[in-house]
Formats: C-alpha cells, structure tokens, sequence
C-alpha cells in the first residue's frame, strides 16, 4: 500500500502537540511539585499565587474543554450557538446526580471513591465523564433536532432560547414536576473525589486535577483533528461553505449538523463533569448566558476552526477574566497609590479586545490557515491592485 | 433504449406562477439531452425539481424504475443524479481534492468511532476514496491541481472541478446547468468533445442547460425546447431548428 505524505498541516499539528504536551507537562510540575517545595523562595511562591493561583489555572483549563467542544460546532460545521452552556450544566449534574449524596434515599455504588455505606449515587468518576459525555451527547441531538433546520441568525435566536432554559430548569428545579432534581439554588454541595488508583484526589489536590483536566482537553483535540481530517469533518466544512451545495452533493444536512452537536455536546458533558470536581459542588446560578457569549469569544478571538488557536484563546481569556485583572488591578494600585477597581473593566476590556481584533486580526490569534486566507482576501486584492496601479 | 430518468407530467408552482407546467421529460440510457429556451422559461427549475430542490405541485420522476419525487436532495444525489450550478457553487475553502471526497460521502461508510480510532478499514477506505478522486481529477485534465483551493483555481478550471465533483458520486445521470457560461468558442469546442467522452468512458447520460446553440446543436441527441413553463417542442436538433415555435419563442412572431 502507498504511503500517504504528510501534509504540511499535519506537520503543523505535531508539533503543536509536542508544544502543548511540554506545556501541560510544565504546568503540571510547577503545581504538583514546585509549589509545595519548602526551599521555593517567598517571592516565587506568592507571585505564582497572585497571577497564577492553582484554582484559576484549573478553571481556565475547563474553559478549553468547553471552547474546544463549541469549536466543532461553530468553527467546523459554523453553527452558530449561543447556549452552549446548556450543555455545561447538563453535564455539570451529571457529576451531581450520579457522583454525591444527593439522591439520599437510594444506595447506589459503583467503583465509586467513597465507602459503601454513604446514601446516595457513587459512580466511578472516568464512568461519569463518559455518561456526562454521552448524556450531553443525548441533548445534543434532542435540542438539535428541531433548531438545526434554522439557518444562521434563526438558529442562534434559538439556541440562545436553550441555553436560558435548561439552566433555568436547574435553576428552579427543586420541584421538577414533583422531583427534586437539582436542589435548586442550593446546589449540589460535594461530589465525589477523584479516584486516581493509589488515592483519591481531594478538593485540594490542584496538580492532579491540573493533569487530569490537561488530558481531557488533548483527548477533545485528539477526537477534532481526527473528526476534522475524516469523511464527517469534510462535511461539516462543507455544510460551512455552502450548504446546497453539500446537500447537492450527497451531504444529508441534517445528519450531519446533528453529528456536529452531539461530538461538542459530548465535550461539553466532559467540561460539565470536570468542573462539578473542580468546584466540588454544582450551583445552577454559575451557568449563566454570560458564559454562552464568552465561550464563543475563545472560540473567535482564539481563531475559529483551529484547535491550538482555540486552546490559547480559551486559556488567556478565562485567565485574563479570572485572575489576571485582578492581579494586574492590585500591583498596579500598590505600585502608584491608586484605588481603581480594575477587575470592574471586565467588560470594558473584552469589548476593546473585540473591536481591535475585529480591526486588525479577524481571523484570531492563530487562525485556520483556510480562514485565514479568506478573511484577508479584500486587503490582498487592494494590495495586488495597488501593485498594478505602480506598474 | 430505456430511459434512466422518466418524468411524467411535472408541474411546479410558485404561490400563483406556474413555473413548470405539466413537462413529460425522459433521459435514455447514455446520451446527452438539452433543455433550452429564452431566459426564464423554466430550465433551472426545471433542472432543481430532478435533484430534489424543489417538490414538484404535481406529477411524478422515476429513476432507474424508483419513484424519486419525495427524496430529499441528499438522496437523489447518493442514487445518482448528479449536477453542476449555473453560477459556480464550489467549496472554495476545500482543496479539489476534498471537494471530490466531499461528493463520495455518501459512498463511504466510516463512522465518528472508526474515524477517531483510525482503522485499518477506515484508512484503506480513505486512501481508495483519495485514488478515486485523482482519477476523476485526471480525468477532467485538472489532476495537478489536488492539493490546491478550489478557489484559487482559474474559472476554466473550476468549471472542470464542478464536473469533477459532480463525476465523484459516480452518477447515472449528469446535469449541466449552463456549462460553456463565459467560454470562448475554442473552450466550447473542447467542451463538446469532452461531453462525448464523458459518455462513452463513464457510461451516463449527460443533460444540459445550454445557451451556446452551436454547442447545443453539435452536442445534443435530443432537444427540448421550454418556453413560459411550458414544452413546445421536442426532437432532433434539426428538428428543432426548423420549428416554427421555437423561433417564435427566441425571436417573436412574425408579422403578418
């Protein structure tokens, strides 16, 4: 058999894999080992906990599992969802219904990480990841079935509709049709710990969930850029182009479109899932429409249809929102004696952001190369003009 | 000689305008038939009712024996009708190659599991379906161009490229909506003898939208002339060309 070439694109992708195993594996030593190191200077120590605290470099990391999850939706199939946090907190009570005391009056255990004499569901936590998984899979496919016959702004109008829903289901969902199904604005209080083998991992076990969370999110660029080079990523970039035509083409629209949910609902069942564990709690009111629009930001300003683009996009915005203008705020007020409320300008900055990107870098940090040349068509044909006018 | 594609009585209607009204048209086996008429007579609607676009308000299409109205276009396509658009409708942002794999979606069979997994059978079904694809590429006289976007491609080629895509569903029937559009009569003769080729070497029937009546009449086994949704007249080119009907339609009624 005929040994395919290797694409320069896929040249590319390995070696921003090697980049992001180094990266992670990085992140990984600092906060499992370095931090906790007696001889680690003062400095050091409470510098990294200033602009880089354990908690917020594991949020941020959820924040790339969701981003990349939404990428495949807009940035592949380019549908454009709004209410991708439905399947956050969809996920997110995946953890709670099936990884805590909260169905008190059932005993139920499976390979769980607590002892078998607490009330209550206890599935092992790699189990609940792939029902959260294919639980959010499941909505996917319910909620897309009638929306995705919309096209472009009607189906974001839609999704939007969703994404206010479900959550405010949890929200109020204390008394679902009789049922307690989410202890409403109480939440969830304590999901399991992680079972790793030799222990489990507590709330405080930072370095660990670090790592775990750095897999999570290379299994979801594992399963795009494998999905993407494949007869259904060629679709979706088709449906993306032009969607008669694909149909014109022998592309079942619908089936495809609905496969495009279902794999980034799945990644949002795994983000919901790892969050849940992250915050050891699920509190309905975290999943808010704000979270929707940012998460879509990641994906636009990261550069859409591109997974490492995605992956900085995600990782920078949710630091910058998280800690990084905190901090900032806090050394720039010491520095000068001010008293300014930087973490207030939140949505001033990212408005900023979105206009000087919108400006000058429309395809995002690291766009798909595809896009790229796209989106600076106009500004090529005025140069090549101009090039012809000096002629 | 059967007939691949048989509709009987096709009507379709836009709220009050009948843009086809009752058309009986069949396709035989390996030849090429045109559809003409001045502009708006009904072609492209025509041409969207056979590739499942459009319902038709009445009537019926059967391919190969099926009954195919009710098919959404997807289907139609994947059994084989396969077509070209007026204006050309690429993926522009997808290499040749890719656009040709896009159109044999429906023939391959991997799914998202194997596809993540990468297995043996996906990796061989990918590499027979990219095989496919240069040939149909070579086929067209564009098979340097694989790897390039099908937007960067001159018009010409990307003309070539939509025939080549519509060729990837490995289609009974081809239809060509206007395909010698912007074409230089030396471009049009190639054309010609490209259509024959298409034919005799991939064993189809070819149907065309055609402007160019130099290439129509030198190409076509059969014409059908639409005027105002309606068929006016069908035969031989020259039958054709001496119909008094048809010149009326193209040039007006003659003084009397």
């Amino acid at each position: 058999m005929a040994k395919r070439p290797i694409s320069n694109v896929t040249l590319s992708n390995r070696k921003w894999a090697l980049g992001y195993t180094i990266a992670g594996a990085l992140l990984f030593l600092i906060y499992q080992f370095l931090l906790p190191w007696n001889g680690l200077p003062d400095g050091i120590y409470r510098g990294v906990y200033q602009w880089m605290p354990p908690a917020a470099v594991n949020e941020s990391l959820v924040y790339v599992i969701m981003a990349l999850g939404l990428n495949i939706v807009v940035g592949y199939a380019g549908l454009l969802d709004l209410g991708y946090v439905a399947f956050w907190a969809i996920g997110g009570y995946c953890a709670g219904w099936f990884m805590s005391e909260f169905f008190y009056f059932l005993n139920i255990h499976f390979f769980g990480s607590v002892g078998l004499d607490r009330p209550g569901i206890h599935i092992n936590f790699w189990m609940v990841l792939i029902i959260g998984g294919f639980v959010c899979a499941l909505f996917g496919v319910l909620i897309g079935a009638p929306t995705l016959r919309l096209k472009s702004d009607y189906l974001a109008l839609v999704t939007l509709g969703f994404g206010e829903i479900i959550p405010q289901v949890f929200f109020n969902g204390e008394n679902f049709f009789g049922f307690n199904i989410s202890n409403g604005t109480k939440g969830i209080v304590i999901v399991d710990p992680i079972p790793v083998g030799v222990k489990n991992l507590g709330p405080f076990d930072f370095g660990w969930k670090l790592l775990i969370f750095i897999l999570l999110a290379a299994v979801m660029v594992f399963i795009s850029l494998r999905l993407r080079r494949g007869r259904l990523g060629r679709a979706w970039l088709a449906i993306r182009e032009d969607e008669l035509a694909a149909s014109m083409m022998g592309v079942p629209l619908m089936r495809t479109k609905l496969a495009s949910y279902a794999v980034g609902a799945f990644a949002g069942g795994l983000g919901g899932v790892a969050f849940a564990t992250h915050v050891n709690g699920v509190y309905a009111e975290r999943f808010n429409f704000a979270i929707s629009i940012f998460l879509l930001a990641m994906v636009v300003l990261g550069g859409m249809g591109n997974v490492w683009g995605v992956i900085l996009g995600a990782f920078v915005l949710s630091w910058v929102n998280g800690t990084g203008l905190v901090a900032f705020g806090k050394t720039f007020n010491s520095q000068f004696g001010t008293n300014i409320d930087f973490a207030s300008f939140t949505f001033l900055l990212f408005g900023l952001v979105l206009i000087l990107m919108m400006l000058f870098r429309r395809e995002g940090f690291l766009p798909e190369s595809r896009l790229k040349l796209v989106l600076n068509e106009d500004e090529l044909d005025t140069a090549s003009e101009a090039k012809k006018a000096k002629k | 000689m059967t007939n691949v594609l048989e509709a009987k009585d096709v009507s379709v209607a836009f709220g009050g305008l009948l843009a086809v009204n009752s058309v009986d048209f069949n396709i035989p086996e390996q030849s090429v038939v045109s559809l003409i008429g001045p502009n708006g007579a009904g072609k492209t609607t025509f041409f969207n009712v056979l590739t499942g676009l459009y319902k038709p308000s009445a009537g019926s299409i059967q391919f190969n024996g099926r009954d195919i109205t009710d098919l959404p276009p997807h289907k139609i396509a994947s059994i084989g009708i396969a077509r070209t658009f007026q204006n050309i409708r690429l993926f522009g942002l997808m290499t040749a190659q890719e656009n040709l794999l896009v159109a044999m979606h429906s023939h391959l069979k991997s799914g998202i599991t194997s596809t993540i997994l990468r297995t043996p059978k996906q990796r061989r079904e990918e590499l027979a379906a990219e095989a496919k694809a240069q040939e149909i590429l070579d086929f067209v006289g564009i098979g340097k161009w694989t790897h390039e976007f099908a937007r960067n491609l001159s018009y010409g080629d990307q003309r070539r490229l939509e025939v080549a895509r519509a060729l990837a569903l490995d289609p009974k029937i081809l239809l060509l909506d206007e395909p010698t559009a912007g074409m230089n009569p030396q471009e049009s003769q190639v054309f010609v003898d490209f259509v024959r080729r298409l034919v005799k070497e991939r064993d189809l029937s070819v149907m065309l939208i055609e402007h160019d009546m130099k290439v129509v009449m030198s190409v076509s086994e059969r014409i059908t002339v639409l005027d105002q949704g309606e068929k006016i007249a069908e035969g031989s080119p020259e039958q054709i060309k001496n119909n008094p009907r048809v010149v009326e339609a193209y040039l007006g009624k003659a003084k009397s």
